[in-house]
């Protein structure tokens, strides 16, 4: 299968003025074209550290990234999408025209992006609210509307970063089915990034969990779910257990 | 942002229960209430100040009584009040949104350059502190004393106000909504345009409603001191002559002008955000 991301022996070490602060040690891991990984650790273990420099936001210290098969350069604009804990929606913009704010930052208003982000929001059933603003939608829908901005740009591969965290957890569960059928209904690679266990395994195909500060990766483990399976099917099955238990032993195995 | 609550009054009155009717009702009346002591408050000071006057209570020729005042206002065609007011309107409108539009700009370029802004700070806080007022007597030897004179000090009141208020803003735009534009490599520009100007729409019209105050101080003093033309001018020349009629004339005009002028912000705010916000 193409691979779409590979890092190679990736160290990153922030210069803070209290002085240097090890991120990330030697971290090695590729994904898969359409594959889900699912990034899981403590916090401050470097999670978004590995997104930020998949998006290019930083460079690594030391090691090399490959986007497609290319080696990313610092300047090199990647074309990944990236979602963070809050959907960041502008309130003073429609939802189509929040959907399109990608698309106007990546220089990219044109006829084919355009019709791409209706068929999205008709897809997924925001176009009837696609006049109304941010304040008006539950954060289950806000949510989805940040993924369409995100997918609006046709990225690569999606960096999901703690993307759930700020919803209450019935709407969570929700979301994160919902988010895992439109990834995988656009056959869209991604990086899902949390500290909850249960969540990271109910979306991924694969999870890599790495050790506290300075983060390295301390397991790498395949996931056997079928694709159709969505997270709120996985959580009733019995090896999501298996999985949850093996992975929980390896946390507590840090402290 | 936060929304008017307007919803209220287009719900029809029957479709609410009695408790709620009741409370509305005691709402309205209580403001209905506010509006009409007000409204009295000047009515009785302007009544007071007439009897008084009439009755020769207190010196007319000192403090002026209302029927002088309209006397005053009437006879316009012969002391030009109508030229004055123009005049102090026209310099403040001028410094104010030259005061604006310079105001943001040199804010958005400390925003750009944080080092710039950095390297700033300390002068900005002193100049912010120096009583502007001082500065007169330079302007007029600088830029000559007639109107430009006045624009200036309009000018100095309002500019540091708002290069501070703004560059304040627009660094403490939700840094969540600046990454966010980041990960699209969204450029500066584009950061400012649609993410920090925006969300900054409400500071900014919070500093023009200042603004336009201090525009009036700054066009104020700067007639005193130039004394050529304007209702600061009018203030000066009537004291000078003994004229308390025009004085007090000009200093009420000048009351009602800042109001207006605060009304005019206001009114623009409401399109504005109209338009852009919603
Ligand atoms: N810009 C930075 N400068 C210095 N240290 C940083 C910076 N960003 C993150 N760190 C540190 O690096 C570590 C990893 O951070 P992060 O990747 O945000 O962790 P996580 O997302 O897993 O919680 C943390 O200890 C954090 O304090
Ligand atoms: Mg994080």
């Amino acid at each position: 299968m193409k691979e779409v991301l590979r890092f190679e022996k990736i160290d990153l070490t922030y210069q803070a003025e209290s002085g240097e602060v090890g991120a990330l040690r030697d971290i090695n891991f590729s994904v898969a074209d359409g594959e889900l990984i699912a990034i899981i650790g403590p916090s401050g273990c470097g999670k978004t550290t590995i997104l930020s420099l998949i998006a290019g936001l930083i460079a690594p210290t030391r090691g090399k990234i490959f986007l497609n098969g290319q080696e990313m350069k610092d300047s090199n604009k990647t074309n990944v999408g990236y979602m963070l804990q809050r959907d960041s929606l502008l309130d003073w913009r429609t939802i189509h025209s929040n959907t399109q704010l990608g698309l106007e930052f990546c220089g990219k208003v044109e006829a084919s992006y355009l019709e791409n982000v209706e068929t999205l929001l008709k897809t997924y059933e925001l176009w009837d609210f696609k006049d109304k603003y941010p304040r008006e939608l539950s954060g289950g829908m806000r949510q989805r509307v940040a993924l369409i901005r995100t997918l609006a740009i046709k990225p690569d591969i999606l960096l999901l970063d703690e993307a759930f965290s700020a919803l209450d957890y019935q709407t969570r569960l929700l979301v994160v089915d919902d988010v895992y059928r439109i990834l995988r209904q656009e056959n869209k690679s991604a990086i899902i990034v949390t500290h909850d266990i249960a969540e990271g395994i109910s979306m991924a195909d694969r999870v890599i969990v790495l050790s506290k500060r300075p983060g390295s990766v301390s397991q790498n483990i395949k996931l056997g779910f079928k694709k159709e399976e969505t997270p709120l099917t996985r959580r009733s099955l019995p090896e999501f257990q298996e999985y949850f238990n093996k992975i929980w032993k390896e946390f507590d195995a840090d402290d | 942002m936060p929304m008017t609550k307007k919803k209220e009054s287009m719900i029809s009155y029957n479709q609410l229960s009695p408790e709620r009717q009741r409370y509305l009702k005691s709402k309205q009346t209580r403001k209905r209430l506010i509006a009409i002591t007000q409204i009295l408050i000047l009515v009785l000071a302007i009544v007071i100040w007439e009897l008084t006057a009439t009755l020769g209570m207190i010196d007319s020729f000192i403090v002026s009584s209302p029927t002088r005042m309209l006397r005053t206002i009437l006879n316009f065609h012969q002391n030009q009040l109508l030229f004055h007011i123009g005049v102090t309107f026209l310099e403040t409108m001028i410094g104010f949104v030259l005061g604006a539009a310079i105001g943001i700009f040199i804010a958005f370029i400390l925003w750009w350059s944080s080092f710039l802004a950095k390297v700033m700070d300390p002068y900005l806080v002193v100049i912010n502190a120096l009583p502007k007022i001082a500065l007169g007597p330079v302007i007029i030897i600088w830029v000559g004393a007639g109107m430009q004179a006045v624009i200036v000090m309009a000018l100095a009141i309002s500019l540091v106000v708002t290069i501070m208020e703004m560059l304040s803003g627009f660094i403490n735009t939700d840094p969540e909504l600046i990454k966010m534009s980041q990960t699209f490599h969204a450029s500066k520009w584009q950061t400012f345009t649609k993410i920090v100007f925006p969300y900054n729409l409400h500071t900014l019209f919070n500093c023009l409603k200042i603004n336009i105050g201090l525009s009036l101080v700054g066009v104020i003093a700067g007639e005193f001191l130039v004394s050529r033309a304007g209702l600061g001018y009018l203030i000066i020349f009537g004291g000078q002559v003994f004229q308390m009629d025009l004085v007090m004339t000009s200093v009420i005009i000048l009351a009602l002008l800042a109001a207006l002028l605060y009304g005019l912000v206001v009114v623009i705010e409401r399109v504005v955000i109209k338009l852009f916000l919603k």
